[in-house]
């Protein structure tokens, strides 16, 4: 290589390296060497595995942990569920200006912050809320309905907040899918369900795969919409590490749950793209 | 199924009728929020008591309206200042990163790309507590070390910014990196042949090419930025950032100042996507 090249190259990675290295690799050792302190007196630490045992033992933080993957998983498979044949008619149904403005339409939600959207529910939801009300209105319920505060309400906040990030790579991958393939699919006898089976789904499935990662992490990450709209019993694992980073100040505890919900999803997402022979460069990037 | 494939006619009504529920789904919530910051009651929600201005213009109690609310203009103003440091960042490292994949190929780079992807699959909360761990170490430490009292270490607007930049720079990366890739080389090398310095090359030729694709990172940046809440929870200090001085009021119940400012948000990114795609077809 050249001098003027070796030059070059090192100036454009200084920036990389440093944000990589200060503000990802580093935090994340220093917060892995947190979970692993115990703490024994005043400013006094050991090395132990304390806080992962506390974790294991303590019945409420593995519930929540598993409850809170648990309800990712189903957040995810209903999104995608409900996003497929959405993305299918967007792409293929819809021609031009239509299909511009149709998925257009399916991005306005998401270009105003979630707090706005879980608030939305909260008033669409809560006992005094339309919902309620157009139910007594129409004569389906005697008195109010409170539909907040529950799991079912958290399902419908994580639903919708995830739909943008499954619809936009479907469309993109349904789009590349030309006529042509589906025609061959009917002429050579398959019906509606066949094709889907055998041609639609395969095409597709960098799509699927890259917009359930991306979904999965996010129900898993969330914290506003468990909060906002589940109730007293519906923790959510975020929760608990913002209860004891913010509220307790306990940061040992905090740092090995935070490094639980990294192992989980890392783990998840890793399995995804073994089971469905994908990479990361390919769905993401 | 597909439209030059006929299909029984219940079957298509049916699918269209799916389709416009979807998105009755997805504007119901939004539609909600905006009508009800016109309610003239002391509550966003049923019964309708009359159409009023007051949540926006209204300046005596108990109707007062965002533009006489201290509080949510200054945290509007600390979003802002937020959002523009860290788009200014994230363009700057995401363009340097750009080029950095594109123009090169050296050993790990592979390795390097996938990297430069991991703080899109770290969830936000925590990336927000390992920074937030190793920022107050290193600021006990030199506390500790030489009584220095570094106040940018501690929970606030700088540690916000690092915290939010830390994964907005992928996303920068990637759009400006897309853009790069369909970049034709050769009119860089034209300009080389005019005698053009490679610097000159690309400050008049590549740059200007990328300017949409930067303006898009930067309205990109802005927006995740001021919508951010997981990270900046975890980071913020004594200033907060809008997401955080609403949630905080959302709490204690809410009123309709909050739908207020909620409309006002969603007009605001409305227009910055305008603007977006208007830069974006531009450079088509």
């Amino acid at each position: 290589m050249r001098r003027e090249a070796k030059l070059g190259l090192a100036l454009l990675l200084t920036p990389l390296a440093l944000w990589l290295s200060l503000l990802i690799f580093i935090p994340h050792i220093d917060l892995f060497l947190v979970s692993l302190r115990e703490r024994v007196g005043v400013g006094k630490y050991e090395l132990s595995f304390a806080n992962y045992l506390t974790f294991f033992n303590e019945p409420l933080y593995l519930w929540t942990f598993m409850r809170t993957a648990v309800m990712s998983i189903l957040a995810t498979m209903l999104t995608l569920l409900i996003a497929f044949p959405v993305s299918y008619y967007i792409a293929k149904m819809v021609k031009g200006r239509m299909q511009a403005a149709l998925f257009l339409l399916c991005l306005v939600p998401f270009w105003v912050s979630e707090l706005v959207r879980t608030f939305g529910w909260m008033i669409l939801l809560r006992e005094t809320g339309i919902i309620s009300n157009v139910l007594q209105y129409a004569g389906l319920a005697s008195g109010p309905v409170e539909m907040l505060y529950n799991d079912a309400a958290i399902m419908v906040g994580l639903v919708y907040t995830s739909m943008l990030f499954m619809v936009v790579p479907l469309v993109t991958t349904l789009e590349s899918l030309s006529d042509e393939v589906v025609e061959a699919g009917y002429d050579l006898g398959g019906n509606g369900v066949s094709v889907l089976r055998e041609i639609i789904i395969p095409h597709a499935m960098p799509g699927i795969v890259s917009g359930c990662i991306v979904v999965f992490m996010l129900c898993l990450g969330n914290y506003l919409t468990p909060t906002m709209l589940g109730g007293k019993e519906s923790l959510w694992f975020t929760e608990l590490i913002y209860s004891q980073f913010i509220v307790r100040f306990n940061w040992e505890l905090g740092a090995a749950f935070g490094f639980m919900l990294l192992i989980l999803s890392s783990l998840i997402v890793w399995g995804m793209l073994r089971l469905t022979g994908q990479s990361l460069e390919k769905t993401m990037g | 199924m597909i439209p030059s494939i006929p299909q029984p006619k219940v079957l298509t009504i049916g699918y269209a009728a799916y389709v416009t529920l979807f998105f009755v789904f997805l504007a119901l919530p939004l539609i909600v929020v905006a009508s009800f910051a016109f309610n003239d009651s002391q509550f966003p929600s049923l019964p309708w008591e009359g159409f009023t201005w007051n949540w926006f213009f209204g300046d005596e109690r108990p109707m007062i309206g965002v533009f006489h609310e201290r509080s949510i203009l200054r945290a509007i103003g600390t979003s802002v200042f937020v959002a523009v440091g860290v788009s200014a960042l994230s363009v700057a490292v995401g363009l340097s990163n750009a080029f950095l994949f594109n123009r090169y190929t050296f050993r790990g780079q592979g390795v390097l790309y996938v990297l430069m992807l991991l703080p899109l699959v770290i969830p936000g909360i925590v990336l927000g507590i390992s920074i937030l761990v190793a920022s107050s170490r290193v600021a006990n430490g030199l506390w500790d070390g030489f009584r220095w009292d570094v106040e940018a270490l501690r929970p606030g607007l700088t540690l916000v910014i690092l915290g939010q930049f830390s994964f907005i720079t992928t996303i920068a990366t990637l759009v400006i990196g897309a853009r790069l890739q369909k970049f034709d080389r050769t009119l860089e090398e034209a300009a080389l042949n005019l005698g053009a310095g490679k610097l000159t090359a690309i400050r008049t030729i590549t740059l200007p090419y990328l300017a949409p694709a930067m303006i898009g990172a930067f309205v990109v940046a802005f927006l995740m930025s001021f919508e951010n809440f997981n990270t900046t929870l975890m980071l913020v200090g004594s200033d907060a950032p809008l997401t955080i001085a609403m949630f905080d009021r959302l709490k204690e119940g809410s009123t309709p100042l909050l739908n207020a400012v909620s409309l006002l948000l969603m007009l605001g990114s409305s227009c910055l996507a305008l603007v977006m795609i208007f830069f974006q077809k531009r450079g088509r």
